[in-house]
Formats: structure tokens, sequence, C-alpha cells
């Protein structure tokens, strides 16, 4: 019932069919011949429902197909279309262009990662440092063992860990962290929030392996708690705050 | 050392180095602090055992803290194996010589070689 009454209030600040005009500026850039990025422009129409890929996509539809951008399920799941856009590390599959309150949307790739090409960077270094803090859970037993029965849970003992399961790497933390920027070998708030999910997920017992090997010298440590990564993250994980709490565990206040 | 052990002298140090320094601080305004800096008050400090020993311990906290934090620093500015080796051995290093410079100052001083 609410979703019926929300929908005239809609139609009353701009009609559903209603069309406007944005420029779209979209950095072009190939490591292989270019020397810095430059900005084609683009004047696209839109609907109040039209995401910033779609009007990308509209681009290489009919002005330019070379525009490389990654993307696959537009649905913010997938985590394929990160981007700047308009300076902020944002999904483009999940950025509605009348949200963004702009006649000019400027889209980017993220920040503190190597570029492919245009819109599309190398995930490499994310994937790496997500597979180094071991992201499933260790134990000596499985579930499969003695009387195979599930390893239970409480609805408390998930509430400690279920937004940071909700991580789509999609790398968005990773550019926005202003520390990711400078350090090249800092692990990042996507790994670091992920130790955090199973560290304190009551069914693992790899807590002292995931702790080591997120304390050194461009681990944990290196966050300066700037909480950019939390404020751009589009499925509303946390990581600086499960980076403050992977800190208690290393300096005992949390066991 | 690991780098969670570091971090505990890191912040143990700042934090102990503000109580010192607020009584240091406190201690200056007991004179009137441009009297506490005339020639002789000061001397008279340095003969002060509690109060050398005091200054020894700020001392040593605030190079301990101080150059670790240069340590982070220099390791967020540029990365590389020989780098990062180099900044933390010469970081230990200026440390040592900071407080050896440092310790002697107030040696002597108190020892009214001054």
């Amino acid at each position: 019932m609410a979703q019926v009454s929300s929908i005239p209030e809609e139609q009353a600040s701009l009609p559903l069919s209603a069309s406007k005009s944005i420029l779209l500026r979209i950095s072009k850039f190939n490591p292989e011949y270019d020397k810095s990025s430059k900005f084609m422009e683009f004047t696209i129409t839109y609907k109040k429902w039209t995401t910033v890929l779609e009007a990308i996509l509209d681009v290489k539809k009919h002005f330019d197909h070379s525009v490389a951008v990654r993307y696959s399920c537009r649905q913010a799941s997938c985590g394929s279309c990160g981007m700047l856009i308009n300076g902020k590390p944002r999904l483009a599959c999940f950025t509605k262009i009348s949200e963004l309150d702009s006649d000019v949307v400027t889209v980017e790739p993220m920040n503190n990662f190597p570029i492919i090409r245009d819109l599309t960077v190398r995930f490499e270094k994310l994937f790496e440092s997500h597979q180094k803090i071991k992201p499933y859970l260790i134990r000596n037993d499985t579930e499969l063992e003695s009387d195979e029965r599930e390893f239970l849970q409480s609805p408390k003992e998930l509430e400690q860990y279920i937004q940071f399961a909700n991580c789509i790497k999609c790398g968005l933390c990773n550019s926005a962290c202003p520390t990711m920027a400078t350090d090249s070998s800092f692990v990042g708030p996507q790994a670091l929030a992920q130790a955090y999910r199973y560290v304190a997920d009551s069914r693992d017992k790899g807590k002292d392996t995931r702790l080591n090997i997120v304390d050194d010298s461009h681990g944990i440590w290196r966050c300066h708690f700037a909480g950019s990564c939390s404020q751009v993250c589009p499925k509303g994980v946390d990581p600086a705050m499960g980076i403050q709490f992977l800190r208690g565990y290393l300096l005992g206040f949390r066991s | 050392m690991k780098e969670s052990t570091i971090m505990k002298i890191h912040y143990g140090t700042a934090l102990a180095s503000v109580g010192l320094v607020a009584v240091h601080i406190l201690m200056r305004l007991t004179t009137g602090f441009a009297d506490s800096l005339e020639y002789e008050n000061v001397i008279a400090n340095y003969r002060s055992v509690p109060y050398v020993i005091m200054l020894e311990l700020i001392l040593i906290l605030l190079s301990v803290h101080g150059f670790n934090g240069l340590r982070v620093i220099m390791l967020e500015l540029k990365q590389g194996r020989v780098y990062e080796k180099a900044v933390s051995y010469g970081c230990v290093v200026a440390m040592i010589g900071l407080i050896g410079y440092g310790s002697r100052t107030i040696i002597i001083t108190n020892m009214g070689m001054v």
C-alpha cells in the first residue's frame, strides 16, 4: 500500500514520461597509447529511472562503441560497474541520473586501481588481498562428519557479522580509501572488513591465523579511520567499523 | 616485533607523554613561565633527581612515539623491501641517538658539569 501512495508524489515532481538531457563526460584513457586521460562529451536524454550505466550504454550504442565499461547484472549484485561518478565512487547501475541533481555527469575510472582502459580497472590486487585473509570458514571438522548436523548459530551470533557478508567486492571502498592512495601495499578496507566477517563468525576457528595476517606493517594499523569506505559502500557494509572491531581483538579489548 | 606490539607501545607512550608533559608544564607555571626559563632555574631543575627522572622519561617516551610515527608516515609514503628496512632501522638508530644525546645532557647537567 505504501508503494501505491508514493507513486503520485513522484509523478508530481517529474512526470514519468518526461525526458530531460544531461551532458555526460566520459573519461577516455588507454595506457598503451595515451599519456593522460581526456574527456569525451555527449548529450544524453534521460528519464527519472535512467541509471548512469544505461546512459553509458546509450553512448556505446549510438555515439562511440569504443567506450570501455565493465558491467553485468545491472542490479548492484555483481559489483562490476564501480566508477567515479561526479567524483564519488559509486556503482553505475545503482546510480540514477535524476538523483545526482546535476546537469553534468562526469564518469571516470575508480581511484587506487590500475586502469585497463577508459572506465575499466584491474581487480587483481583487490582479489589478491581478499584471498590473503582466507575468506572461508576455517575448522578442523566439517558438517558432514560425526552425526551430520549443521553448525548451529543463534540470531545474535549471526548479527555479529551478517552486514559484512553483503560485500560484493566492487572495490568502491578501496577506491575511496585515502591510505590506499599513497600506500600501494595496504591490504585495504575490503579485505579488512572481510577478515572481520570471518573472525566474528561463531562457526570459524581461524581467528588467530587471520589476525596474524592483518597484523602487518601494511595491514590494519595503517587505517586512519577516515570512514570514506563506509560512506561509499552500496550494500551498507561498514568496513570502518569492522576495522575498529578487528583492532579491538589485536589490542585485547575483544576476545 | 609484531606491528600490534609496536602500536601498543605507540599508544602507550602517547598517553604517558600527555600525563608527564602536563606535569612538566604545571611545574613551569608554579614559578611563572618566564622565570622558570631563567638559566639558574633551569639548572636548579636539573639538580632535582625526581624532576630529572621525569625529564628522562619524557625524552624516552616522546622519542619512541615520535620516531615510530615518522616510520609509519614514511612507510605510507613509499613502499619497497629495501626502503622499508632502511626506514625502520634508520628510525631505531635515530631514536637511540636522540635518547643518548638527551640523556647525556641530562646527566652532565645533573652532575654539575655545566
